[in-house]
């Protein structure tokens, strides 16, 4: 019980400093590769709660694929990656305002709403499990997703042809 | 655990993440913030998931996550579009429609 806590504790200190780092950083190369650190975090911390499949498809899907494309994007725009350019635009103090503003009124809810509440891992939910939902409950919104994905996909050679 | 834990965590993501997307002028960034908001979203739904001892957490986790592969496919594309037009990714430089 104290060691799960400790590993999250760990976990979520790494998470944060990581978001802190992909807001701050001055190199667009090291935002995307802080946000490794949080996506990898969060594998960790699904495997924590004992749903083991979408820890490895966040794993193989964000960090194997979704991080390619953002270093593909950022080589193919020329990003700045000198330290002594700016990245933020002069709403950096609103922004701030903004955030700190939404995270005060939603930390306030949960722990209003959830004080106490314990999750209790017992087994970890089997892939088996997720397939079944998958294919039967929510098949139409999975294919759904799919042509989503064909669209995207279409789409995305639409656009970024020369022609 | 408590359940807290894990939404706190995931309420600061999704904040950080906004504060990207309000503060940052590179477009890649933009998206970058993006995903970390995406990012929180999934703890919270795992979460939950995990709360109420279902599999359903991991179901609609999973379609967010195809779903935000669509989203960085299509943005990087029209961040490219953007850079082949205007030779900056800055979003400060889209001002077009700006009266």
């Amino acid at each position: 019980m104290i060691a799960e806590n400790v590993v999250f504790y760990l976990l979520a200190a790494a998470m944060a400093l990581g978001a802190i780092g992909v807001v701050r950083t001055k190199n667009v190369v090291h935002a995307a590769l802080y946000l490794v650190v949080v996506l990898a975090g969060g594998a960790a911390q699904f495997i924590l709660l004992g749903q083991e499949f979408v820890a490895w498809v966040q794993v193989l899907v964000y960090i194997g694929a979704v991080i390619v494309l953002f270093l593909f994007g950022i080589m193919l725009t020329r990003a700045p990656m000198h330290p002594k350019e700016t990245l933020d635009n002069d709403l950096r103090w609103p922004a701030a305002v903004t955030a700190l503003f939404l995270v005060g009124i939603l930390v306030g809810l949960l722990v209003h709403t959830f004080h106490g509440e314990k999750v209790n891992v017992t087994a970890p939910i089997r892939t088996g499990q997720i397939t079944n939902a998958i294919f039967t409950t929510y098949i139409i919104p999975f294919e759904v997703v799919g042509v989503l994905l064909l669209g995207a996909l279409i789409g995305a050679v639409v656009l970024a042809r020369k022609d | 655990m408590l359940l807290n834990q894990f939404l706190i965590l995931a309420a600061f993501l999704f904040c950080t993440g906004a504060y990207g997307v309000l503060a940052r002028k590179h477009a890649v960034l933009v998206l970058m913030s993006i995903e970390l908001m995406l990012a929180g979203v999934n703890l919270n739904l795992v979460a939950f998931g995990a709360f109420h001892n279902s599999e359903l957490g991991q179901v609609f986790a999973l379609f967010v996550l195809t779903i935000a592969a669509a989203e960085v496919g299509i943005g990087l594309a029209i961040v490219l579009l953007i850079y082949r037009n205007l030779h900056s990714a800055d979003l400060d430089d889209v001002d077009t429609m700006k009266g």
